[in-house]
């Protein structure tokens, strides 16, 4: 069996530091075609997760990434003397209403939270967690949020739909009350 | 020299509503709202004796909670059980909504987050900053704080309603004090900042100066349990503003 795509594929990987999509991958390999190439992608990560290493390859902000598991954290912050900041649940809160209900207006971030949020936006935004998405055509054309591609890769998210439902997370909250 | 100090609400309407679900121990559909109403007008009372700016939203939500108490005074054989079930919807609608996404910002600090728990290739040593969130035991907001100043008050000063405003001491002072006495030690309890001989204005603004120090991110407060003594911590991890 000539495993030459898969481990072509997994160098890439390896070299990207960036989530790398299969349409990515493809771009550089258009001789293959992309349904191999996914499952390609899709053996790899079934090995990784086989072999029980201290990495995997995960599947996050559409594409495909190695990464450690939280079992090394203290190892590696250490390592790499990463210094802590708060991510205060009022940015965290914000943060969430732009995930599930972009794209929106700080007006409405605002309703929803009751409160100004001129600040948080302006950390968020040169954090990159958040992007300006356009302008709506309303008086004053406010700018239009979303959330970005490195969003998704900070919170381990494979895309936007992988965020649970509000729906689901209130029956989550019933189950809890039940028990 | 008067120091006034115009604080920013760093929390809205939905919080305090939230907050007095909390300490009320109620259901959020069951909510009393009439007993809300008074308790929650009391808060913006507090609010304004101490300068803190009451930002429009509050006082939306007060006229909504006014409107709905007076619909529900009205003699039985005139209440329109409509109206009244509409103008409930109006407060309980964004208040259902606020916990969802309460729940959902808490469900997003639980992910692996990248350079907290997971790491990637290729990152330089030192460049990074990792998310921590809130390092709190127990969630404490600025009702919580606000209930224990009024403990404070009570015990010292019973019978004073507070109604005005503290303009003769300097929060400035009062900020860099507060820090000096967390200096050397782990933390101190909110009831210590109390202590001693000061008159109700000092008292204000040793207790404006504590807010101010929450929100530029030199302290952080936390309480066990609901109740329970809150606790002051100096930080020194640089806050994202």
């Amino acid at each position: 069996m000539d495993n030459s795509l898969k481990l072509i594929v997994e160098s890439l990987l390896f070299a990207a530091s960036e989530p790398l999509t299969p349409r990515q991958i493809h771009a550089l390999l258009p001789g293959e075609d992309l349904k191999e190439i996914k499952d390609v992608l899709e053996d790899l990560k079934k090995d990784y997760e086989g072999m029980k290493r201290s990495f995997l390859i995960r599947e996050v902000a559409r594409g495909y990434q190695f990464r450690t598991l939280p079992r090394f954290r203290t190892y590696i912050s250490k390592m790499l003397s990463t210094t802590p900041s708060r991510l205060t649940r009022a940015a965290l809160e914000t943060l969430a209403i732009i995930a599930y209900r972009q794209p929106i207006i700080r007006q409405e971030i605002e309703r929803l939270r009751g409160v100004d949020v001129g600040g948080i936006l302006r950390m968020l935004l040169k954090k990159g967690l958040v992007r300006i998405v356009g302008r709506k055509p309303l008086p004053g054309r406010p700018i239009i949020y979303g959330t970005t591609g490195k969003f998704l890769e900070f919170f381990d998210l494979k895309d936007l739909s992988s965020l649970p439902t509000l729906k689901e997370m209130e029956e989550l909250g019933d189950e809890e009350v039940e028990q | 020299m008067t120091f006034e100090t115009k604080l920013e609400i760093f929390q809205g309407p939905l919080d305090l509503l939230l907050h007095l679900v909390k300490i009320n121990e109620i259901d959020i559909s069951d909510i009393p709202i009439a007993t809300i109403t008074d308790q929650y007008l009391q808060y913006l009372d507090l609010m304004r004796a101490l300068d803190i700016n009451v930002a429009g939203e509050f006082l939306v939500m007060a006229s909504t909670l006014m409107h709905f108490k007076s619909k529900m005074l009205l003699p039985r054989q005139v209440q329109d059980l409509e109206e009244i079930e509409e103008l409930k919807e109006e407060i309980l609608r964004p208040l259902r909504e606020y916990l969802l996404l309460k729940d959902a910002a808490s469900h997003l600090a639980s992910r692996d987050i990248l350079y907290r728990d997971v790491f990637k290739r290729g990152t330089e040593i030192n460049g990074r900053e990792r998310f921590e969130e809130d390092i709190s035991a127990e969630k404490v907001n600025l009702y919580d704080l606000m209930d224990a100043f009024r403990k404070v008050i009570k015990r010292r000063y019973p019978g004073v309603v507070i109604k005005f405003r503290a303009q003769a001491w300097s929060v400035k002072k009062k900020m860099v004090e507060v820090m000096r006495q967390l200096k050397g030690k782990r933390n101190l309890c909110f009831t210590d900042l109390f202590s001693g001989d000061s008159s109700l204005l000092e008292l204000i603004a040793t207790f404006l100066a504590l807010l101010e120090l929450v929100k530029n991110g030199s302290i952080a407060v936390f309480q066990d349990k609901v109740g329970s003594d809150i606790k002051l911590e100096a930080l020194n991890t640089s806050p994202i503003r």
